[in-house]
């Protein structure tokens, strides 16, 4: 199965174009179809999983023995292969284009994740979006989504990648601008694809230059080249930058991270699609997949300041804050998912490359936990509103299983011990630390101070108080609840993989195997940090609670912002998202408006439209010509001449067919005396 | 006798047949015309066999004469039938063929 990799994101292709093509006839237009096959996929990535975990012990020599073993059989030299297959799309003098997968211990844990969380957005969606207009359109696009995203994890080559790239964004445009209809819904969804393209034109430029600089775009040969120095520095500083700037669109890091929050126009399971599963995370895994790239351009290892670190630092920070002034539950989790991203981008930018994945992979579970649960309340608590302030409030009576389960999301999210956000969090921190970058260790303890703090402002806006919105709230269904249930255990769960004071390392053992990579210190358990990270998120979540819990009794805070002017002031420039959309807006865009389009709206009205008019008389004066001239007289002329003199041949003919024999026979003998004739005249 | 008498009788005959098939409108006597030139090749044929010793041509003739029988055999029903469907053996008035 391992060499097979390439059927799982296949399927959901396949299922995209048999529900666009037959989904309205069937009896659940078409859901049922996309639910089948990313299921199908699901279930075919666990083999893979399996396949590849077996492929590591066996290599290790654990699995020969039984896991007592370990000891007693050296492991072999030389670390796991990845599973390579490809074949040429098409060859140019000597460059090979390829497609192919290439399997290797990241792409495993992505295949797996992926095909978990869409798996559920899609069982999750089958209810959510009843009735919706364009339903099975919908599930199409869901499907096309995962495929998209799941050839992006198995691409071998970096074409291939920015194909799936593309494909990605294109897939989040349309789901984002789901709701078109509404003119907000149509610019978010513009907005999305703007923005992310910014970063693209990055990512297309560092893959050109890396063709160059390594002659190929096979994505191992790269590697390769990149860590035993076949590429010079300069070019790997120049495509790292501009990879990086690919990164910065797609993973919504500062200052491209805009495009996100205005993201949430989309439907809500598509919310969490993006957030968690694919999209967003393509960028972070774009720089795991291409890592020695970054870890030799940014000189990582020496443990100086590099831009990968300070981007990733500077959006946790910018991101947290912004989640604390948002009315919308979903913007918050958007904000949140801005900093989360941050911490990734960051790991990687510290060194922290298996912490970096593992937290991708934990915060894959605890923030589609958290967009599913806020699609359940909106669906069955506060008819379809996501104002935290208007209409929640007090739906922990009314909602048990979304309240336990959004709770647990939060937990895990704020890195609470021992859910999985704390295990991968911790990770970052420690190695961060112990790599040198002390600084961003604050940086990250700060973020993880303020992610406790803004998730409990949530909950208590949500969950408690008393209810503000009109209408029966109730416990959502089965189809809505499952999934939080199944995420809630993952998100408990997932974390242990990779307890390290536990003695387990499966994470890294089992997702590190295989990659290329340069050597990387594994951090040892700091127990100091982890109680410190914890403690910080603790008091967190404290002081939150008491200033939003004691509302009433807030005291000096009460209308702070009213009062104190430079208390004001902050609060504006947050709710305004430090003006950065008014710079992207008024100044960019609006620059780029008024003289540039001018002049293109005067080359359209002029030159281009004068030509197309031009075009236009000519053709009709050419089409009437042609109908006057050669229509009517020549072809017209032909077929009615050939009909007349049809008719006239047989006018005339039909006086020879008398019907009288013995004319006939008098016509037969005529013939023969003339032939006769001739014969005797002639010889 | 010389061949040109047995020829120059043949080719008379022949005409008379002709003549009578073309212009007779009785469809019996246009059947009986037709045996007259049918005679006359068979004149012709005896004459050159006998004038060249060699029995093919006699031959012929017994074969052109079994054939004329049951062409006859034909021509005499077809003939029956158009005066059972006319009320008259006159050919000028089977023209349904017409064009």
């Amino acid at each position: 199965m391992l060499s097979n990799a390439w059927i799982i994101p296949l399927l959901p292709g396949l299922g995209f174009v048999a529900v666009l093509l037959f989904g309205k006839r069937l009896p659940r237009k078409g859901a049922e179809l996309a639910v089948l096959t990313v299921g199908a996929s699901f279930v075919l990535s666990c083999i893979v999983a399996v396949q590849w975990i077996q492929r590591v012990d066996d290599h290790t020599g654990k699995a020969a023995i039984g896991g007592f073993g370990r000891a007693l059989l050296p492991t072999q030299e030389g670390g796991v292969t990845a599973v390579d297959r490809s074949f040429t799309w098409w060859q140019n003098a000597n460059v090979r284009f390829g497609v192919g997968i290439h399997i290797d211990g990241l792409a495993v844990m992505m295949l797996f994740m992926v095909t978990l969380v869409s798996f559920l957005v899609h069982v999750y969606s089958t209810r959510y979006m009843q009735g919706d207009r364009r339903y099975t359109h919908y599930f199409a696009l869901l499907n096309l989504f995962t495929a998209s995203m799941l050839l992006l994890v198995v691409a071998d080559n970096t074409l291939e990648l920015l194909v799936a790239w593309e494909l990605v964004g294109v897939c989040s445009f349309v789901l984002i601008g789901h709701w078109w209809e509404e003119k907000p819904n149509s610019d978010a969804a513009v907005k999305a694809f703007l923005t992310t393209r910014t970063g693209d034109v990055g990512l297309m430029i560092g893959v050109i230059v890396l063709f160059f600089a390594a002659g190929t775009f096979n994505i191992a040969v790269i590697n390769a080249k990149a860590l035993n120095g076949g590429i010079g520095h300069t070019l790997l500083v120049v495509s790292a930058a501009c990879l990086l700037i690919g990164i910065i669109g797609k993973s919504g890091q500062f200052p491209l991270h805009t495009w996100l929050p205005d993201a949430m126009a989309g439907p809500t399971p598509v919310s969490a699609l993006i957030h968690a599963a694919t999209m967003v995370v393509a960028g972070v895994y774009l720089g795991a997949r291409l890592y020695p790239v970054f870890f030799r351009g940014f000189s990582i290892g020496d443990g100086g300041l590099n831009a990968m670190a300070l981007i990733g630092g500077v959006t946790i920070i910018i991101g947290a804050v912004l989640a604390f002034v948002q009315r919308d539950i979903k913007k918050v989790l958007a904000y949140s998912t801005i900093s989360q991203l941050g911490y990734m981008v960051m790991a990687l930018g510290v060194g922290a490359w298996v912490a970096a994945i593992f937290h991708l992979f934990t915060h894959a579970f605890f923030k589609s936990l958290l967009f599913l649960g806020a699609g359940s309340v909106s669906e069955s608590g506060s008819h379809h509103s996501f104002d935290m302030k208007g209409d929640m409030g007090g739906l922990r009576k009314y909602m048990p299983i979304t309240f336990t389960t959004f709770v647990i999301g939060s937990l895990a999210l704020a890195g609470i011990f021992p859910l999985a956000g704390f295990w991968s969090k911790d990770e970052i921190l420690v190695t961060a630390g112990q790599t040198g970058y002390t600084a961003f260790l604050y940086v990250g303890l700060i973020g993880a101070f303020l992610t406790a703090a803004y998730m409990t402002r949530t909950v208590y806006l949500t969950f408690f108080g008393e209810f503000r919105g009109h209408g029966e709230p109730h416990e959502s269904p089965p189809t809505l609840t499952v999934p939080l249930i199944v995420l809630a255990v993952a998100s408990v769960g997932a974390g242990f993989l990779n307890a390290e004071p536990l003695g387990i390392e499966k994470f890294r053992d089992w997702f590190e195997a295989g990659v290329s990579l340069p050597a990387l210190q594994h951090p040892d358990f700091d127990t100091v940090k982890a109680v410190i990270s914890v403690t910080i998120a603790v008091v967190g979540i404290g002081i939150a609670a008491y200033l939003w819990f004691q509302r009433e009794e807030l005291g000096p805070f009460r209308g702070l912002t009213q009062r104190n002017a430079a208390a004001g002031a902050g609060y504006r420039f947050l709710e305004n998202k430090y003006y950065l959309d008014d710079l992207y807006e008024k100044v960019i865009v609006g620059g780029i408006k008024g003289p540039v389009a001018q002049a293109s709206y005067w080359v359209n009205q002029h030159v281009i439209d004068g030509v197309v008019n031009a075009i236009g008389r000519g053709t009709a004066v050419a089409a009437r010509e042609t109908y006057d001239v050669i229509d009517q007289k020549v072809v017209d002329g032909a077929v009615n001449g050939l009909a007349e003199t049809t008719g006239e041949t047989g006018g005339l003919l039909r006086y020879v067919q008398s019907g009288r024999v013995q004319r006939y026979a008098l016509t037969l003998f005529a013939a023969v005396g003339a032939l006769s004739l001739a014969l005797w005249l002639v010889y | 006798m010389a061949l040109n008498q047995y020829l120059i009788l043949s080719a008379f005959l022949f005409c008379c047949g002709v003549y009578g098939v073309l212009a007779r409108r009785n469809g019996v006597l246009v059947l009986l015309s037709v045996e007259l030139m049918l005679n006359a090749v068979n004149i012709n044929l005896v004459a050159f066999a006998a004038f060249t010793r060699q029995i093919a041509g006699q031959v012929f003739a017994l074969f052109v004469i079994t054939i004329a029988a049951a062409e006859v055999g034909v021509g005499l029903a077809i003939v029956l039938l158009i005066y059972r469907n006319l009320r008259s053996p006159d050919l000028d008035r089977v023209d349904q063929l017409k064009g």
